[in-house]
């Protein structure tokens, strides 16, 4: 038989494999139908929106109109600040998240009483309701007045910070990079778990001290976990919305006004169905961008 | 895999990131048992009497334990929900795979990649369209499809993990797919079961996106209540505290039990 | 009451055919033993047959009804697997009666059955365990219980006793054996152990890479082997096989001249064989003897002493090792010249391509 020809029975499905695959697509129609639904209704409608103008308030007054939301959203500087503000909180955020979720992730690491706690701990913020965060860095923690840090300020007789009056992008990223260094650590805990104590041990027998261990041998094995946290938590930093509400409201002015927060004053305040989902597009834009690097490392790992 | 025992400096880092990490949580909490004088006291109070009067300021407020039931609510059903419909998407993609699993699989995670921002038009009109602004049935929809493909995703890693043969025995034992899926998927995978639940629950108490903008007095989640209506309240921080402890508490309690083997669920894609 | 036919059934895995074209017929309540080495497809065989992996070409019969598309739960056949495959959350009734129960039989016939299917193995005091408080052998029952409670039309085994240890083998061995007897039911065996296919078959199918290469009862095997595959496989320890040339060929005789430059003469075979033409000489261990007139021999390079037999491997520089099975009461040890003598009778002889040679004077 002709190596290079398939069977004529693997054409024909009258069989177990018809049978299993009817069966398959029954069990995992609910979940795909809904999610296809899900994932593709909403996206085509704001396509579609982001071509007309329409206005809440004026609803009577919609029609096509082409890309002219989105050159006017182009020609507004709050676009770009927004994106500006967008870039600064998530790389502000990614790069702290990193640094110090290797970090932690190295210490952690480390075996010593308690650590189950420790670990627990440095979780913890993670699961933190994100108004709640916010509240009580903006309340307990930053404010100038009654604040702790404003407080430990005047201790080594530094001028307490209104960080959010002055400073607030600032405050912002602090924030939201406690709220995920978490995940970050967590990630590269996992991942510095699976290195091979043989590796560093031989590192050591070759004369490498902690710290070339660290540079050599630790972060290359992390380098691919550190790709793939990157890209997930762009993802999910693009969306940061409750913090900025809760602390800012965007402001003072557009301070921190990110691109979701330009799009919920947009959407919901202005009324301007149009103008936010051409800038909603724009969003989900730069999402799929970051989505498709990750989509792939992913992939690639699911095989393992 | 030995690990060696920490150095002092090295441990004693570990503990003071440790600390650092939690502490706003725990002035937080010191803070909901001051009374609203101590509260905001300069220098900061550490010792003082505790009191529980900010907790109950905080429930007596108007619509606190409503919020609070939301919350409750809209976690438990959306989660009940989102696995009902996963359990057999992950028996199919576990045990019976179609020919592209894979890529079914990470097509449903991309959806997780939309920013929620992207969609907010379309999903608020559609709500005030069919009338389901401000309703819980809005908010479990939204959240189960949500987290839908987390859920997914963990029933189907810890599922790979039941040997298949027990399956094939089941098969020979004439039983078919729902009957394996009941009688035992269900007790030997309950475990994994659980955790995909638990974080399902906490993910979806947590979510304060589609609850802040889809919801407000009637069937807003402790999300809604905390970033909308404390503003104003934001000057009695005692009883914001309290009213803090009472919102995140569960969810640390939860999240520390089941962490471990969420994250396993988790990270299998991400690390080997 | 199972027949089990299969014409031309076959499997490909993409482009790769892992079994090749079985035509095989199994009749009612026969035992019948599919061996072979790791990887010659017996067990992707005994899958297709239970309906647990997809036939790719062929038919599969089922008491004469087409079985292809039949999933496994409706097939009728029981399957005891190679690690069991107990529910482990269930006891050791619940394991057996859950098929049952899910059948929607009533619970007392349930109990019922499961007790008479626990006496027969000798299950009653472990029906209220769970898998992980028994041993490997009491597990191994659990699964032969489970599969005799549903009354199938036929079981398939699935080297059910590889994961036991040599004394506990033995005795499930004769367990099995007396079990048919016992129920009279279709038994289809995969295994890689040649001991088990000759004590427990009545009809042995020795398969590799996919092919069938014999199938006959356990004897028939052992004793006119089709090619060198199956003379090598069946018997232990092996069959010794010399490669030798056809020297003259004649109608009655024929002599053959071995490596080391040695002849000897044997009842020429039916089929004809050219002059010169390269064939293997096959004779078995027990059909060897101390001889000093023989026409093998070589130097005693190890002497095995079991007890109730020596094996004696004889050494020569050209021919290669050949093993002589002899009782304790030999003379030979290491570093002795030895000539054997061969029985003439039961010789087997293989072309170039590994075929066996009918001897005109076999039996």
């Amino acid at each position: 038989m002709d190596a290079t020809t398939l069977p004529r029975q693997e054409m024909a499905g009258d069989s177990l494999a018809r049978h299993r695959r009817r069966s398959s697509w029954l069990l995992l129609s609910p979940a795909v139908i809904l999610l296809g639904l899900w994932a593709f209704v909403p996206l085509v409608m704001t396509l579609l929106f982001s071509f007309q103008r329409y206005n809440l308030l004026y609803p009577e007054r919609r029609g096509f109109v082409g890309f002219r939301n989105y050159s006017y959203l182009f020609s507004d500087p709050a676009f770009w600040t927004a994106i500006a503000n967008t870039l600064v909180l998530v790389l502000g955020v990614l790069a702290i998240t990193i640094v110090l979720g290797i970090a932690f992730a190295l210490l952690l690491n480390q075996n010593f009483p308690g650590r189950a706690v420790a670990r627990l701990m440095v979780i913890a913020p993670f699961f933190v309701l994100p108004p709640v965060a916010a509240l009580v860095w903006k309340n307990l923690l930053f404010d100038p007045l009654d604040g702790l840090l404003g407080w430990l300020f005047t201790l080594v007789g530094l001028h307490p910070i209104a960080w959010f009056t002055t400073d607030p992008m600032t405050a912002l990223v602090n924030i939201v990079a406690w709220e995920w260094t978490p995940f970050a650590t967590l990630i590269l805990l996992t991942a510095l778990q699976s290195l091979d104590t043989d590796q560093l041990e031989a590192a050591r027998m070759d004369g490498a001290g902690p710290v070339n261990r660290i540079i050599y041998i630790v972060l290359p094995h992390l380098g691919r976990p550190i790709a793939i946290t990157i890209m997930m938590e762009s993802i999910f930093l693009l969306s940061i919305f409750a913090e900025i509400l809760t602390t800012t409201a965007g402001g003072p002015g557009s301070a921190t006004t990110t691109l979701t927060y330009l799009i919920y004053i947009r959407a919901l305040l202005d009324f301007d169905i149009g103008g936010a989902s051409a800038a909603g597009v724009i969003a989900i834009v730069l999402a799929n961008i970051v989505a498709i690097f990750l989509m792939r490392a992913v992939a690639r790992n699911i095989e393992a | 895999m030995k690990e060696e025992k920490a150095s002092l400096p090295g441990m004693i880092a570990a503990w003071v990131v440790a600390f650092l990490m939690f502490f706003p949580i725990l002035w937080m909490l010191i803070t909901a048992f001051k009374t609203e004088a101590q509260a905001v006291a300069i220098p900061p109070l550490l010792f003082f009497r505790p009191v529980l009067s900010s907790f109950g300021a905080a429930l007596a407020q108007s619509g606190y334990v409503h919020f609070a039931e939301n919350s409750v609510i809209v976690s438990l059903v959306s989660t009940a929900l989102a696995v009902i419909i996963a359990f057999p998407a992950a028996y199919a993609m576990a045990f019976q795979p179609p020919r592209h699993t894979q890529d079914l699989l990470v097509w449903m995670l991309s959806t997780k990649m939309l920013p929620p921002v992207g969609v907010l038009v379309p999903i608020y009109l559609i709500c005030r369209d069919v009338g389901l602004l401000d309703t819980r049935t809005a908010l479990v929809i939204v959240d189960a499809l949500m987290n839908l493909p987390i859920v997914v995703w963990m029933l189907y890693s810890f599922f790979r993990d039941i040997p298949r043969d027990i399956l094939e025995a089941a098969q020979m034992d004439g039983v078919g797919p729902r009957g394996q899926m009941t009688h035992l998927l269900l007790p030997l995978a309950s475990p994994g079961i659980a955790s995909a639940a638990l974080l399902s629950i906490i993910l979806s108490w947590n979510e304060a996106f589609w609850s802040i903008n889809l919801t407000a007095a009637h069937a807003g989640t402790l999300a809604t209540y905390i970033a909308r209506y404390s503003a104003p309240e934001g000057l009695f921080w005692a009883m914001l505290s309290a009213a803090s402890v009472l919102a995140v508490a569960p969810i640390l309690v939860f999240g520390s039990l089941a962490q471990r083997r969420m994250v396993r669920g988790l990270t299998v894609g991400a690390v080997k | 009451m199972a027949t089990l036919e299969l014409r031309k059934v076959g499997k490909w895995y993409g482009t790769f055919e892992a079994v090749k074209s079985v035509d095989l017929s199994i009749a009612d309540g026969e035992f019948v033993v599919m061996v072979g080495p790791s990887g010659c497809g017996k067990s992707t065989l005994l899958r297709m047959i239970a309906g647990l992996e997809e036939i790719t070409t062929g038919d599969l019969f089922i008491d004469g009804a087409r079985a292809n598309a039949v999933p496994p739960d409706k097939r009728g056949l029981a399957m005891v697997f190679q690690s069991y495959a107990l529910y482990p959350h269930m006891t050791v009734a619940g394991n057996m009666g859950f098929a049952l129960k899910m059948a929607g039989a009533p619970k007392a016939e349930v109990k019922e059955k499961v007790l008479a299917a626990a006496r027969i193995l000798q299950l009653e005091p472990l029906l209220g365990r769970k898998p992980r408080m028994l041993s490997g052998g009491q597990r191994q029952r659990v699964a032969m219980g489970r599969a005799i409670v549903r009354n199938p039309k036929g079981f398939l085994f699935d080297e059910p006793l590889s994961n036991l240890d040599a004394a506990l083998r033995v005795q499930m061995r004769t367990e099995l054996v007396k079990l048919h007897q016992a129920l009279a039911t279709t038994i289809i065996y995969v295994t890689h152990d040649q001991i088990e296919a000759m004590t427990m078959a009545d009809r042995i199918v020795v398969l590799n890479l996919g092919r069938v290469e014999q199938v006959g009862s356990p004897l028939e095997l052992y004793h006119h082997p089709a090619n060198l595959f199956v003379a090598g496989f069946i018997g232990s320890p092996k069959m010794n096989f010399l490669p030798a040339r056809a020297v003259t060929v004649g109608s009655s005789e024929i002599t053959l001249e071995l490596t080391s430059g040695r002849r000897l003469a044997l009842p020429a075979p039916a089929e004809r064989v050219a002059p010169g033409a390269e064939v293997t000489l096959g004779i078995r261990p027990e059909h060897l003897v101390p001889d000093a007139a023989g026409p093998l021999g070589g130097r005693v390079d190890l002497v095995e002493h079991l007890g109730a037999e020596t094996l004696v491997h004889v050494k020569d520089e050209a021919d290669g090792t050949i093993i002589l099975r002899t009782d304790d009461l030999t003379r030979l040890s290491q570093g002795d010249d030895v000539s054997l003598a061969l029985n003439l009778d039961r010789t087997s002889l293989f072309d170039a391509s590994g075929k066996a040679l009918a001897l005109a004077a076999a039996a």
